[in-house]
């Protein structure tokens, strides 16, 4: 009775539900300069607040005077560490399990912490009031590199001074944080001791931001009447919020309102709780009136936030034919002068452990070696599942090295070693159980497509010629195989600050069969709105059009950890399926009451119920909708409400095929992209349009950080790419059009298949850009030039090569 | 604090006026006196383009101009380009085509290229580009912003041709 008759073509395709390219909803207000973001809020009697930073990056706070401050017309309040102590406010715990000054608590660690916060009426009299506050330091030596610091005498948290142990185990000096090994030390060694080939490296993946757009920003309100406090902000994790400011201040939970309004990009900016959203709070309750906070573009890129930092050395060893036997990685990992990595609590480093990446490796190792310096907290996965896309930078590396090591063609490399498909589900060496893959056939698909023997043959010709002095441009071929890992993820192992990374949905359907659900999750331009009614249009047939999809108000929305490494779609994606079924579920029974026949002899029908054997008698999910609200139906109570807060059972694992062609000119170390090719396998594909939109948007981001964007430091610790001007972010000009492709193996764990999508690109696109550059020089006999590969960087490693002589 | 002057501003059409320090921007005067916030504030120096209005018939980054600049000028924002029942043909286009994901840039991305559209109504791919690198975007990669605009270029085209 199932067979797809072109009537129930028509009406599935009324429902605008899984797989099809249905145009966004959120589009109608952004298009027209009517979203809603933090900085458009505008409450009655608002004070804004601005912070006093620190020039220095370790200095000591011998005093701050207020005077002149505070006698500025229009300034409200100045804060210091100093105010927020009584309250116990002065520090604020990290998602890491570590804790960090919200305002300078008698020294400094970086350049930008924030040392004052002033608080008046408007945003220039609080800019005004800053210059006015007078802070003594002195200073202190400075330590950006992680190495010198473990070295060092210096104690850059004195707070910790004599402690041993840390939030992750035992700290080895004063300056060291944790060491996390994963894997198999003895075998791995023993392997690599007696492989045929071995390749050694080390690679610096460099500092950076995932700078979004719009910065980030709270406007906190205190009702002091009701004892209700709102706060309005950037968060992508919503309730987690509201349950770190109930810990911190003492006020009860439901006291508190956390609202996420639309959010002008995150990319894991706004994950983390900064010092300005606790001052926001702290000032409003101290004035009793609504307080704003947004930070600038050059405060944003300085405090909130970095991403990488990771400096990384491997061994790969492989047998005479090219079939890899040992990993060995080690990390030093700089954290800054906080640790406020935002990883679930028993992943110091993040899924770092996901570095044995698409290949079947049957031995491995790893340890991670956290490190204070004077540089910014954060350590966010910036468009990327905790540390995947250093795990997969480091694997991609390794097998280019190893392929020169051998002298062999570095896709074939690859082949020779992708887990196969009839080895999923695969445990991997370092502890993961990957649930679905076909690496090959997307593989195959990739090199066909590109036409991979033709590209390397025209590229053999160019060198030649680049040799007869017929040409000064190289090409290079940057291939990537990735895999990620993203959905945390399953409560039992993973947590952020003892809370369990499920997630949720809640939906009400209304009598006249339209529905509002909501999640626990919230977009920053994934298109929630759009996608997760698509998932619920299949789920529970009604229209697509006629289904509201709530996020990011805690007051109304049920419990959730929010949206960061793609975890909307694998986690409470999930939710909204496994609460869609629970719909259909007391559905079915309405129907079969109304249909006077027995629950088991109705089936579900696109949208509707059918009779089994006799279609021609249904009730449609709008009729079954009416009657749960009109019907005194026995033993059912009335409405059609579900719920479902779900725990994944396993992560998902997306993965891509990634193809880059480059022209390099040799002369001014300017990379073009003549082609990028990019084969996403991500699951069920839920809206193809989105998922598209998702790869351009993240393959940009890894060209920007592949290719130019840092967050750099000089000795003294000065931030050396504090606006954009510095700090380099890609136009329409500097952009490749991308070709796009899929394959769909379904994750087999995941309601409906999905495997979430949002970072892939971003993950696998760094690796292939800059194997592109790699590949360009390997004839001349380049192994590893660290990122990014900015023009000046091409140039240098050109000339170091003699290419200019 | 320096005295505030009388502003007087044609926005959308609309003749406006308030009091402002001469050395507000623009972008503050407008979303903060004018509650116009369609137009947003992503650095503040000039490199996104997130504050792009149309000022006197040039587009203008709003965050580098002084409310005091500005005294007497005609402008349009995002606000001014269409509305509900008649949407701007770029309005719809980048729905259409997906021109946009969290929004942000948007504003200032249509408002562009409007601009851009009257100055060069046939833009080829690399003009569309080189038109609007003033104004970047973190999320899309432009390639469905570049569609957005040419789709656009193409219906006014038709419906310059049809009336014709
Ligand atoms: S805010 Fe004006 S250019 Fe960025
Ligand atoms: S849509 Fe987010 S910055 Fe352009």
């Amino acid at each position: 009775m199932n067979d797809m008759t072109p009537e129930r073509d028509e009406r599935a395709a009324n429902l605008k539900g899984l797989g099809c390219s249905r145009k966004r909803v959120e589009d109608a207000r952004f298009t027209q300069g009517k979203g809603n973001y933090v900085d458009d809020i505008k409450l009655p009697g608002m004070l804004h607040g601005d912070f006093v930073r620190s020039p220095y990056a370790h200095a000591r706070v011998v005093s701050v005077d207020k005077e002149a401050a505070l006698a500025l017309p229009g300034v409200v309040a100045v804060l210091t560490a100093e105010d927020l102590a009584p309250l116990g406010l002065h520090w604020m715990p990290t998602l890491a399990g570590d804790k960090q000054m919200v305002l300078a608590d008698g020294k400094v660690l970086f350049q930008g912490q924030e040392v004052a916060f002033v608080v008046a009426e408007d945003r220039y009299i609080a800019a005004d009031a800053v210059e006015l506050v007078e802070v003594e330091y002195e200073e202190l030596p400075v330590l950006t590199d992680p190495f010198e610091a473990l070295k060092s005498d210096v104690v850059l948290r004195e707070d910790l001074a004599g402690q041993t142990e840390g939030a992750h185990g035992p700290r080895k000096h004063h300056n060291h944080i944790f060491t996390w090994e994963q894997g198999d030390e003895t075998g791995t060694n023993q392997v690599i001791d007696n492989a045929d080939v071995v390749a050694t490296e080390s690679m610096y993946y460099h500092r950076t931001h995932p700078c979004p757009l719009e910065t980030c920003g709270a406007v906190a309100s205190m009702d002091a009447v009701n004892g209700k406090l709102t706060i309005y902000g950037t968060f992508q994790a919503p309730h987690a919020v509201r349950t770190v400011v109930s810990l911190i201040s003492g006020i009860e939970e439901h006291n508190i309102r956390v609202v996420s309004p639309d959010i002008g990009g995150g990319f894991g900016n706004k994950v983390g709780v900064y010092p300005g959203y606790v001052c926001s709070v702290v000032a409003s309750i101290v004035t009793g009136r609504p307080v704003k906070w947004v930070e600038d573009r050059m405060e944003n890129l300085m405090s909130t936030a970095f991403a990488r930092d990771y400096w990384m050395t491997g061994k790969i060893s492989a047998t005479k034919e090219g079939k890899i036997t040992g990993l060995h990685c080690q990390v030093t990992a700089d954290h800054g002068g906080f640790d406020a990595c935002a990883d679930p609590t028993k992943f110091p480093a993040g899924f770092m452990n996901i570095c044995t990446g698409s290949y079947d490796i049957p031995t491995a190792y790893l340890s991670v070696d956290g490190v204070y310096t004077n540089k910014a907290p954060g350590g966010v996965s910036y468009r990327c599942s905790f540390r995947v896309t250093e795990a997969v930078y480091f694997i991609e590396r390794m097998i280019e090295v190893l392929a020169i090591e051998m002298d062999m063609d570095a896709a074939d490399l690859r082949r020779i070693n992708f887990i196969k498909k009839e080895q999923f589900p695969y445990q991997s060496a370092l502890g993961w159980e990957y649930d679905s893959g076909d690496y090959h056939r997307a593989w195959d698909k990739v090199m066909e497509a590109v036409d991979y023997k033709g590209l390397r043959k025209e590229q053999a010709e160019r060198v030649e010629a680049f040799k007869r002095g017929e040409t000064r441009t190289l090409m290079g071929i940057g291939l990537c195989h990735f895999t990620e890992i993203v959905g945390a993820g399953p409560v039992k192992n993973c947590d952020i600050l003892g809370l369990g990374m499920f997630d949720s949905c809640e939906i009400r359907i209304h009598p006249t069969g339209s529905a509002i659900a909501r999640l626990g999750t919230i977009s920053q331009g994934q298109g929630h709105a759009t996608t997760f009614a698509q998932i619920l249009a299949t789920e529970i047939g009604l229209p697509a059009d006629s289904i509201t999809i709530e996020e990011g108000d805690t007051d109304t929305a049920p419990y959730g950890l929010g949206t960061y490494g793609s975890r909307s779609t694998p986690v409470a994606g999930a939710a909204t399926a496994m609460a869609g079924r629970k719909i259909r579920a007391k559905a079915q029974m309405i129907a079969a009451y109304l249909l006077e026949v027995h629950d088991n002899d109705v089936e579900f029908d696109v949208d509707r119920f059918v009779v089994k054997g006799a279609p021609e008698r249904f009730k449609t999910m709008k009729e079954i909708a009416f009657a749960s609200y009109n019907q005194a139906i026995p033993g059912l109570e009335p409405g059609l409400e579900a719920v479902s807060y779900y725990d994944p059972p396993n992560m998902t694992y997306p993965f891509g095929a990634y193809v880059c062609v480059m022209d390099i000119d040799v002369d001014t170390g300017v990379p073009e992209v003549r082609r990028f090719y990019a084969l996403d396998d991500c699951g069920t594909r839920i809206n193809p349009m989105i998922i598209e939109g998702q790869i351009h948007g993240g393959l940009t981001e890894a060209l920007a950080v592949a290719l130019g964007q840092e967050i750099a430091y000089d000795e003294q610790g000065n931030v050396k790419t504090g606006t954009l001007m510095d700090f380099f972010l890609p136009t329409a000009w500097e952009v490749p059009n991308y070709e796009t492709d899929h394959t769909v193996t379904p994750s087999p764990h995941h309601p409906i298949g999905a495997k979430g999508v949002g970072e892939s690109p971003h993950v696998g696109g760094v690796p292939c850009f800059s194997n592109a550059v790699h590949d360009a020089f390997r004839p001349f006999g380049l192994r590893q030039t660290n990122m990014p590969h900015d023009h000046w960087r091409i140039w240098q490693t050109a000339n170091r090569l003699g290419l200019h002589d | 604090m320096t005295d505030k002057m009388h502003v007087k501003l044609k926005v959308n059409g609309e003749n406006r006026e308030f009091l402002a320090e001469p050395r507000e921007l623009l972008i503050y005067a407008l979303r903060e006196h004018l509650n116009i916030t369609g137009p947003h504030v992503g650095c503040d120096t000039s490199h996104c383009g997130a504050c792009t209005v149309t000022l006197n018939g040039k587009s203008v980054k709003s965050c580098t101009m002084f409310v005091a600049q500005a005294n007497g000028a005609e402008i349009t924002t995002i606000e001014g380009l269409g509305n509900p029942a008649a949407l701007h043909v770029l309005q719809e286009n980048f729905r259409e085509h997906h021109g946009l994901q969290c929004g942000f840039c948007t504003p200032g991305m249509i408002t562009r290229a409007a601009k851009l559209l009257e100055e060069n109504p046939n833009p080829t791919e690399a003009e569309v580009r080189f038109g609007i690198a003033g104004n970047i975007c973190r999320c899309t990669g432009y390639q469905n912003i570049v569609k957005s605009i040419l789709a656009a270029a193409d219906e006014m085209n038709a419906a310059k041709e049809a009336a014709q």
